[in-house]
């Protein structure tokens, strides 16, 4: 009889699991078919580089595709080697101080799972008042900067940690400094742990809107500088869909971009990882 | 701080005549050193002289300290979190604890090889070139001699010469053993450490890897630790016993092998080497 119950119950398991996964699949697939449906007939390479026009309505996103690279520039420019030196930090200079080390890491959970709005307050006050940068591009990274900064330190912390000790021991006992082993070794090794930080953080800011509209505004004009407001393709989607009447046609084809540039991004990421950290080691 | 312990029951200081001849410089010299993780005493109070050039085995049960004792002598114990290190410790003369102690020079003069061979992962030639260029070898022509003539001192040449630039974890355990030896003995170093470098080895690879061992007694100062005494008899000059019974490991005995396996004073030893003979 018991042995009859054990493959009732995985039949269950199999059962729910194979459902959860159609579902999570098909809302997936269901999205995507949305918007490629609804997107594909607008793309044009006058739709990429044209102006805004009628608020949205009609035009291209040329200027939009500019703000939202300069954004991200900014973003990245500040948040890797932030990133990559705290992590480095944590996991190979604080051994000794182990509850330094944790209140960093507890600090760092709790502002990554700050809802970006408050990032967006915060941004605000801090970068567009105090420093004086108004509604700017850089007003806008710097906040991004600070959303992402925290996914970045824990990936390469946890792709840090994963490296063996033995390389630590090794290197330490031939006389080697913490610095090049870090450099010639450790980071190398860490590799898939920065690709994975960057992938999801890169993810995050690009699709950020409630964190931009404090701090890089919207206006969609071309940025002229990095102290010029600019719009952000997901605030641009977020507009059109929200506050511009007949402006949906466009908000589809802006959020087919969208997704169908987070597919050269991430290939972008994992091609600079691998040729300037993992091509160094020989495995 | 360590409190001063009373004088040990055994004192290997009675042994100490056996080893080295009136007179002589020893290589390595530990003076009442002791080592603690936190508040576990994991060594306590080893005072022993090694000789220049000849190999010194450290036997003993597992966790009476071997490795601990070991990591003092080139201050990786510095590396371990929470570990302490109280006496004095000196190569060559030179108090190596001493503050502002130049610490990559010790790495250099002092080699240490780990159970689990460690090479880093990079290529073969690569992992001989990245200490070379660390420590200031950075003449191309020099580098490449250097590093043909550590992986023939290895004889690891005629087996990786057509691949040096393939990986270094590609190889055999005994080889990847063979080479970690090879990247130590390329920094030119006055002393090295073995910490059971056979233990992870198949018995072909761990008898080849022995062999280069026994080569090595001409040219270095050599402290082994190995769990096998067959293999301590067959390569050793002088053998150290550890002991932990209870309480933190001890220097038990220290004797020339041959004294230490026929006519061994201590009773721990008597029972060690009895024990494992019968
Ligand atoms: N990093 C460490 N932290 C805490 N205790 C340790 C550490 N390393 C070793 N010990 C303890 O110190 C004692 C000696 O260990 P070890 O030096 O590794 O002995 P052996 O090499 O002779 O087996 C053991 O009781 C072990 O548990
Ligand atoms: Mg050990």
């Amino acid at each position: 009889m018991a042995e009859r119950a054990q493959p009732w119950g995985d039949h269950v398991a199999a059962v729910f699991i194979w459902t959860a996964a159609a579902v999570v699949t098909s809302v997936f697939v269901w999205m995507l078919a949305d918007i490629v449906w609804n997107g594909a007939g607008q793309i044009s390479w006058e739709f990429l580089t044209a102006p805004t026009d009628d608020a949205g309505r009609a035009g291209g996103i040329g200027p939009i595709l500019v703000s939202t690279a300069m954004i991200l520039g900014v973003c990245m420019a500040v948040s890797v080697p932030l990133g990559v030196g705290t992590a480095v930090l944590l996991s190979e200079f604080t051994g000794t101080n182990v509850t330094f080390g944790r209140l960093v890491r507890r600090s760092l959970d709790v502002l990554a799972g700050v809802p970006s709005i408050v990032f967006g307050l915060f941004g605000n006050a801090f970068f567009c008042h105090v420093l004086g940068l108004g509604f700017s591009i850089l007003a806008g990274g710097l906040t991004l900067a600070c959303m992402v900064l925290p996914i970045l330190i824990r990936s390469t912390e946890a792709g840090l940690r994963a490296v063996p000790n033995e390389y630590r021991m090794g290197a330490a006992a031939l006389g080697i400094s913490r610095t090049s082993a870090l450099w010639h070794v450790l980071l190398p090794a860490a590799a898939p742990g920065i690709v994975v930080g960057l992938v999801l953080g890169v993810g995050r800011a690009i699709a950020e809107t409630a964190a931009l509209l404090f701090t890089s505004g919207y206006v969609d004009r071309m940025p002229g500088s990095l102290f010029d407001s600019g719009r952000s393709l997901s605030i641009h989607i977020y507009d059109l869909s929200m506050n511009v009447a007949g402006g949906s046609a466009n908000a589809y084809a802006s959020a087919l971009v969208l997704v169908a540039l987070l597919v050269p991004i991430n290939a972008g990421i994992s091609w600079v990882a691998d040729r300037w950290l993992h091509r160094r080691l020989v495995r | 701080m360590i409190p001063p312990a009373a004088p040990p029951a055994h004192t290997p200081a009675s042994t100490q005549s056996r080893v080295l001849a009136a007179g002589a410089r020893p290589m390595v010299e530990a003076q009442r050193v002791s080592v603690r993780y936190g508040k576990h005493v994991a060594v306590e109070d080893v005072t022993v002289s090694i000789g220049r050039q000849q190999i010194t085995a450290l036997v003993g049960p597992s966790g009476c300290g071997k490795t601990s004792f070991l990591g003092t002598l080139n201050r990786l114990s510095d590396l371990i979190p929470g570990c302490e290190v109280a006496g004095r410790v000196s190569v060559d003369g030179e108090d190596i604890r001493a503050r502002g102690f130049d610490l990559v020079g010790l790495r250099r003069r002092v080699g240490m090889i780990f159970q689990k061979p460690n090479p880093f992962p990079l290529s073969v030639r690569r992992n001989l070139e990245f200490p070379l260029r660390e420590h200031g070898v950075r003449d191309r022509a020099r580098v490449a001699e250097v590093v043909e003539q550590s992986l023939r001192n290895v004889g690891l040449w005629a087996e990786v010469k057509d691949r040096l630039d393939a990986p270094a974890l590609a190889l055999s355990g005994g080889q990847q053993q063979r080479l970690c030896i090879a990247r130590a003995l390329a920094l030119e170093p006055d002393v090295l450490l073995m910490d059971e470098p056979c233990s992870a080895l198949d018995p072909l690879s761990s008898g080849v890897v022995e062999d280069l061992i026994g080569q090595l007694r001409a040219q270095y100062t050599v402290l082994i630790v190995t769990h096998n005494l067959a293999q301590a008899r067959r390569i050793a000059d002088n053998v150290a016993l550890f002991w932990a019974q209870g309480g933190p490991g001890r220097l038990v005995e220290h004797a020339p092998t041959e004294a230490f396996f026929e006519s061994p004073r201590d009773p721990l030893t008597i029972a060690y080497v009895g024990g494992l003979r019968g």
